[in-house]
């Protein structure tokens, strides 16, 4: 934390009809406790609003929860959202309960990073610091 | 965004650019001066700013999610501030005030805003106040700023406030003697939410009291009772609300509190402002932790 002179803010959202938010919450204490500044959408937000509120808060990063099966439909439909409302620069990282064949086709839709079941919440938390680094520096950039 | 696209943006009440610069400024960017500079002065000053706070679990953002409601009814565009503490520990915050909001995410003439205390000894006036008069300058009317009702610094947050609303509700008993010292005294209006469970008729007649007596010291107090869940009791509130703003216009009351707030202000901004060089000189001479610190910082002081 001592080394970065602005706090990073992301925002963590669960998109579709699933309640299973144990994962997201779970998130954004870890984010929390490595420095983060976290905001939670609840459950059962459509893409538009979380684009919406990404956008008004004014974060570096949007995490995206699933357990439904409807990532392949809802992550890209984020992206998309963001775009529209001119934030495509903000980078949309994806987990929950996703086959590995689905991981390509998700990349593909412009989800920086996804991940799923077991995968160590350092690596996810880290993989926040690295897009919200490259978020920063594109923007000071221009 | 560069800096034209942002005033630009700003100017033309661009969500992003709004957003943009409420950071910034928190921030304390370069930037931050231009965008301060630039908003419009008249509609800060005609804006109503409406404090809302109370213990955690009263109710705070579900009433505001029906104010929202109650205000967008009459095609006013609101500006919410929603501060949440930081971790002392690592830094970080958890902001969750806005779930109680969503239905409003897709409305473009309501703008929510998390804001995290971030821990600081100053300066989390000089931001939330910053925050307030970019919302109120974007045309928002009101902007609510939302707090826990715990801290010095919160008190002093909710003093930026118009009109002020502390939330209450019954079985929180213990916080609300915590508080007898410090907010009951500065809340204009006493809401008893969660008004259909056990207990708020007990809670509502404290309240009443100490509104009586707040009346004969020559306060204007009120209490009103809601069930923000519901929407129950919220037009009475809007009311009392207005009613309130109405009278410390006329009154003078409405300029005293705005003079106090802006006194706060300029003092959180300056020692803001004064902080890094601080910091920097009492690093240089970090080799000589002696003597008194009060001296030294005296010392410090003169050099400036």
């Amino acid at each position: 934390m001592a080394g970065r002179s602005r706090k990073y803010r992301v925002l963590i959202g669960k998109p579709g009809l699933d309640g299973h938010d144990r994962g997201a919450k779970i998130l954004a204490r870890a984010l929390r406790d490595a420095g983060f500044e976290a905001v939670y959408t609840g459950i059962r937000r459509t893409a538009d609003e979380i684009a919406a509120a990404a956008v008004q808060e004014d974060v570096s990063a949007v995490g995206l929860s699933s357990l439904s099966g409807a990532h392949l439909r809802l992550f890209p439909a984020v992206v998309e959202a963001l775009k529209q409302r001119g934030a495509g620069d903000i980078p949309v990282l994806g987990g929950g309960v996703i086959p590995d064949e689905d991981l390509a086709a998700l990349k593909q839709a412009g989800i920086v990073e996804v991940y799923t079941p077991g995968t160590p919440l350092a690596q996810v938390v880290e993989a926040f610091e690295n897009a919200c680094d490259r978020h920063q520096k594109g923007r000071s950039g221009k | 965004m560069n800096r034209e696209d942002l005033l630009q943006g700003l100017k033309g009440r661009d969500p992003r650019a709004i957003a943009r610069a409420i950071s910034l400024v928190e921030d304390g960017d370069p930037l931050a001066d231009a965008i301060l500079g630039s908003l419009d002065e008249s509609r800060i000053e005609q804006a109503l700013v409406l404090g809302m706070t109370g213990p955690p679990g009263a109710g705070k953002s579900t009433l505001t999610d029906q104010i929202i409601a109650g205000y967008r009814a009459r095609s006013q565009r609101i500006g919410v501030i929603a501060i949440d503490p930081s971790s002392a520990i690592s830094g970080g915050a958890f902001l969750g005030d806005r779930i109680r909001m969503m239905r409003h995410a897709l409305d473009s003439d309501v703008i929510v805003r998390s804001m995290a205390t971030r821990g600081r000894l100053g300066g989390l006036c000089a931001a939330a106040g910053a925050a307030v008069r970019i919302l109120a300058s974007s045309g928002c009317s009101p902007v609510i700023i939302e707090t826990v009702g715990v801290g010095q610094s919160e008190m002093d947050i909710i003093r930026l406030a118009d009109v002020t609303t502390l939330v209450l509700a019954p079985g929180l008993g213990d916080d609300i003697q915590a508080m007898k010292a410090g907010l009951l005294e500065v809340a204009d209006i006493l809401v008893v939410n969660k008004a259909d469970c056990v207990g708020a008729e007990t809670l509502a007649m404290d309240m009443e009291a100490v509104a009586r007596e707040s009346r004969d010291k020559g306060g204007s107090t009120e209490v009103c009772m809601t069930v923000a869940s519901e929407g129950r009791g919220i037009a009475e509130l809007m009311q009392t609300v207005e009613a309130l703003e109405k009278q410390y216009r006329q009154g003078g009351e409405h300029a005293r509190r705005r003079q106090h707030a802006y006194d706060l202000e300029v003092l959180d901004w300056a020692l803001e402002l004064l902080r890094p060089e601080l910091l920097e000189k009492i690093a240089k001479s970090g080799s000589n932790r002696t003597g008194d610190p009060r001296l030294k910082a005296a010392g410090i002081l003169r050099q400036i």
